[in-house]
């Protein structure tokens, strides 16, 4: 139940309360922003209808690239 | 965009981790983390380099209480509609679940979201809506933040949150297993951050990684405890990092705090927890269906609700056996006619250990 579905907000309502997140593949849902601060276009991580964070595009190359200099750093270590 | 492969590097670091040469065990709380471990593999693969991980009482539905079912039921069949999360509808209660009730007639909905539970409401005056909210920090905020906004006075919630932390100082504190070090929920971390974590390392001196849900984080969080373990460190590090900020998400704990107050409440498995639930707060309590529903619910209060007969959820759930060891697993113990929550809940380690092992 804490599964949490990455996806793009291509669309606020007038009140800012709900966006339009595209999760890719055609697939579009509306999720409830009001536990985060959001503009059009960012990423979030969205949990039972909530967007819970906001997360940058390409963080997932910058974990890989992270994980290769920690072990690289500890094999010198 | 946001997957996380690469073969080269998962291959290094189980060779890192078997180099070291360790016998540890490593505890997870989230039904999610042993979905990744049983889906890839991976917890045959750490056995083989002498880890093994469990999961403990990561999973809301499992760890709702036979009170909070009943608690439920009674309002079922005292013709509220009640909304809930697939999961909740199918875990038994005394004579039986939300579902049964749902087939002899009683109005039971499952919802996605909190706010279709609330449209709900909206589009039936007439109804009396009860949410019945399950979840950990992860959940909690999406609740707060509806009853901040003032819902119609149709709708009501049955809280039965619950948050980490408690639990994981419970499980050393009880010291029934061993545990070398904990793989925090990322999701959950995701609202609080990585202070509540702390006390723990300083108190029982254990290593702890919040972890995503990829294999590779998986993969990489282990690795991260078992360099803690051999270099005697007991501190909180944040693999998850892409989505964990320190500080967690403020807005979201900021809610929380607003409409709930932290109450000593029980688990499946487990004694009454201090400060490990999380109540409606008293300028709520036109939206606590426990105080709204006080003369309906009156019936129960009074009684007392064991654990299904035979049934070792408890067990399972502080790590003390796997699935596999409960007699009534895979028997008289299936998804399709579940005796424990366990075996119902998508999250439950019973429900996930079947899934894979029937594949296998």
């Amino acid at each position: 139940m804490c599964l949490a579905i990455p996806g793009k907000i291509v669309s606020l309502d007038a009140t800012k309360q709900f966006a339009t997140v595209d999760y890719g593949g055609g697939t579009h849902r509306q999720a409830n922003v009001t536990l985060v601060e959001v503009r059009l276009g960012d990423y979030v991580l969205v949990h039972a209808g909530f967007a819970i964070q906001v997360i940058e595009e390409n963080e997932a190359k910058e974990t890989l690239k992270l994980f290769r200099q920690m072990l690289a750093f500890q094999g010198e270590g | 965009m946001f997957s996380l492969q690469d073969k080269h590097l998962a291959e290094e670091i189980v060779s890192r981790i078997q180099k070291e040469d360790v016998r540890l065990r490593f505890m997870h709380v989230c039904g999610t983390h042993q979905d990744t471990l049983m889906k890839s593999g991976l917890d045959s693969v750490l056995q083989s380099c002498g880890v093994t991980i469990g999961q403990g009482p990561g999973c809301p539905v499992c760890v709702t209480t036979p009170r909070e079912i009943e608690e439920i039921l009674v309002l079922a069949r005292k013709r509220k509609t009640i909304a809930t999360f697939g999961d909740m509808i199918r875990v038994p209660g005394e004579t039986a679940s939300l579902q049964q009730l749902k087939a002899d007639g009683c109005d039971v909905r499952t919802v996605y979201s909190i706010d279709d539970a609330v449209q709900l409401a909206e589009k039936n005056p007439t109804k009396e809506v009860v949410f019945m909210a399950v979840g950990f920090e992860t959940t909690a905020p999406t609740t707060a933040s509806v009853l901040l906004r003032d819902p119609p006075l149709n709708f009501s919630v049955l809280s039965c949150h619950r948050v980490i932390p408690p639990a994981l100082h419970a499980l050393l504190e009880m010291g029934e297993i061993k545990i070398d070090g904990f793989i925090e929920p990322g999701h959950v971390s995701t609202i609080i951050g990585l202070q509540p974590y702390e006390s723990l390392s300083s108190i029982y001196h254990i290593p702890q990684v919040v972890a995503g849900f990829e294999p590779l984080d998986l993969l990489m969080a282990v690795w991260m405890l078992v360099r803690q373990v051999k270099k005697g460190d007991a501190t909180v590090e944040n693999e998850y990092t892409r989505a964990v900020k320190p500080e967690g998400n403020i807005k979201a704990q900021q809610a929380m705090n607003k409409v709930f107050t932290q109450a000593d409440v029980k688990w499946r498995g487990f004694p009454v927890l201090p400060k490990s639930g999380l109540l409606l707060r008293k300028k709520y309590e036109t939206y606590d269906a426990r105080k709204k529903y006080e003369d309906e619910l009156r019936e129960i209060k009074e009684k007392e609700f064991p654990d299904p007969v035979g049934c070792l959820c408890g067990e399972v759930l502080r790590g003390l056996i796997s699935s596999r060891d409960c007699p009534l697993f895979g028997g008289q113990c299936t998804p399709d006619s579940p005796v424990g929550p366990c075996m119902v809940s998508v999250e439950g380690s019973c429900t996930i250990e079947y899934r894979y092992a029937k594949k296998k």
